[in-house]
């Protein structure tokens, strides 16, 4: 497995687009540390950028990767390779390259102006975010044949994780607001990856504060260990539902 | 050694494979004609397990092939209209194909001098003619001393010189008693390497017959006019 690995991770590399990626992060990871007058403020404008762009790049890019390497995998298929293994080296390569990025563009920065347990966490939660979507990205990739329906597919995923899975939440808490519904919300929280990486930073930050009784409810559920615990568990969950489902489709696909 | 039983491939609606039943034996070389659209590529991709049948089993050497991948390292195989990854030079496709197969020490390289494949090794894939990438193509069907080949339309795209020098090679390699599989249109130029014809039709087999019976049957030379004969 890791003879192909080898060839995917240098076949990433020299493509421009991560070096870009890396770069954008550091420049907006360094002027936002040095702008703000404390580090928390910079902490919160990274939180938003991480949730956005990492899970953005690694959706667009790894789906478009694995179009383009179409001739790359059949080109393996011929060979006496597992299918499996095909298909671990291009996740593994993808993770390893875009996680890469992501740390020196954003961690580095993030551990040398936030050395504690907060900005751990964000690093933590960036990678786990890059892992998730692409595990997803490659699900996405493998369902659809043709390009163009791929590429809209993670964008429409993308816009679903953002932004309409907020506004179905908000929405939800307006209409049942009458209704003891925090408990479920952390439920439902558990069913985006993005809204549960954005609950678990905050609820280290003081800001929890400020967001009234649901704010108690979560800061008892996700300020404790135990919570933490199961908010991490779920992350990777969603990282290996999506890429088990998409290993088990690739060992079916015609090719 | 390959024999495929009642395989059946359906994609969406239309019915690729139609319960196809051939036998490959040791030391045969068999042309796999027909019409565009018959089932060639598709029987052969189902061979490497390209493509999965629905129904029926392939075995390789006796042992059904649902679920192996190792025997893959006994064939060696040239797709039709060559597809590689585009921004890999020719040289690190070679060695990344050397270094799937470690194992296999013997190499035989004959067909990289021939075809001076060496002088491209700094090009990439995607600046290549069609004809080039079939050169590479060859070059990595034969390199690993295969018992079987497959070639899915080796001469197609390729200039008349080369695809001399891929036939003596093919001659050569079946001296040898390695089997091939030669999937192609060019009837003329199959006349002098092949043993069998296997003749599919809408995904179908019209018939696998060898030569002699062939020749035997319709009382002609050249394999074009045979076919020509039977199908009529």
């Amino acid at each position: 497995m890791n003879k192909i690995y080898k060839h995917v991770i240098a076949d990433i590399i020299r493509n421009r687009i991560v070096l870009f990626y890396t770069l954008i992060l550091l420049l907006a990871s360094l002027s936002v540390f040095s702008l703000e007058d404390t580090s928390s403020k910079g902490l919160l404008s990274m939180l938003n950028i991480i949730l956005m762009i990492v899970p953005l790049v690694c959706l667009i890019f790894s789906t478009i990767y694995m179009y383009n390497s179409s001739e790359f995998i059949e080109l393996l298929l011929s060979q006496p390779l597992q299918r499996n293994a095909i298909w671990w080296s291009l996740f593994i390569g993808l993770i390893t390259a875009l996680g890469l990025a992501f740390f020196v563009g954003a961690g580095i920065v993030i551990l040398i102006f936030e050395p504690s347990f907060l900005g751990l966490m964000l690093v933590i939660c960036g990678l786990l975010l890059t892992f998730i979507f692409t595990a997803i990205a490659l699900l996405a990739a493998v369902l659809t044949k043709d390009k163009a329906k791929g590429i809209g597919l993670s964008i429409i995923l993308w816009l679903f994780y953002a932004i309409i899975f907020d506004g179905i939440v908000l929405f939800m808490l307006f209409q049942w607001a009458d209704y003891p519904i925090e408990k479920f919300m952390i439920l439902i929280s558990m069913l985006n990856p993005i809204d549960l990486a954005r609950i678990l930073i905050l609820m280290q930050m003081d800001v929890s504060a400020l967001m009234g009784y649901t704010g108690a409810i979560f800061k008892d559920f996700f300020g404790t260990s135990g919570g933490i615990a199961i908010s991490f568990g779920t992350l990777i969950l969603w990282i290996m539902i999506p890429f088990i489902c998409s290993l088990r489709y690739f060992k079916k696909k015609d090719l | 050694m390959i024999i495929t039983e009642h395989i059946s491939k359906r994609f969406g609606n239309q019915q690729v494979l139609n319960d196809v039943h051939i036998t490959c034996r040791p030391g045969a070389c068999i042309a796999l004609i027909g019409p565009n659209g018959s089932g060639k590529t598709t029987l052969i991709k189902s061979i490497l397990q390209m493509v999965i049948p629905d129904t029926g089993k392939v075995l390789f050497q006796g042992e059904d092939i649902a679920g192996q991948w190792s025997y893959r390292g006994k064939i060696g195989f040239m797709p039709q209209m060559t597809r590689y990854p585009e921004n890999m030079s020719v040289g690190e496709v070679m060695s990344m194909m050397i270094d799937i197969r470690k194992d296999q020490k013997d190499l035989d390289e004959e067909l990289i001098e021939q075809y001076h494949l060496k002088e491209i090794y700094p090009k990439r894939m995607g600046t290549l003619s069609g004809g080039m990438r079939q050169k590479v193509g060859a070059c990595l069907a034969f390199l690993f001393q295969p018992d079987i080949l497959i070639l899915d339309e080796p001469t197609a795209g390729l200039d008349p010189l080369s695809s001399e020098i891929l036939k003596q090679k093919i001659l050569k390699e079946k001296a040898k008693g390695k089997s091939t599989i030669i999937s192609s249109h060019v009837l003329s130029e199959l006349d002098e390497m092949i043993t069998e014809v296997i003749y599919m039709q809408d995904g179908q087999v019209l018939f696998q017959k060898t030569l002699e019976d062939l020749q035997q049957e319709t009382q002609e030379v050249k394999l074009s006019k045979m076919i020509a004969k039977i199908i009529a």
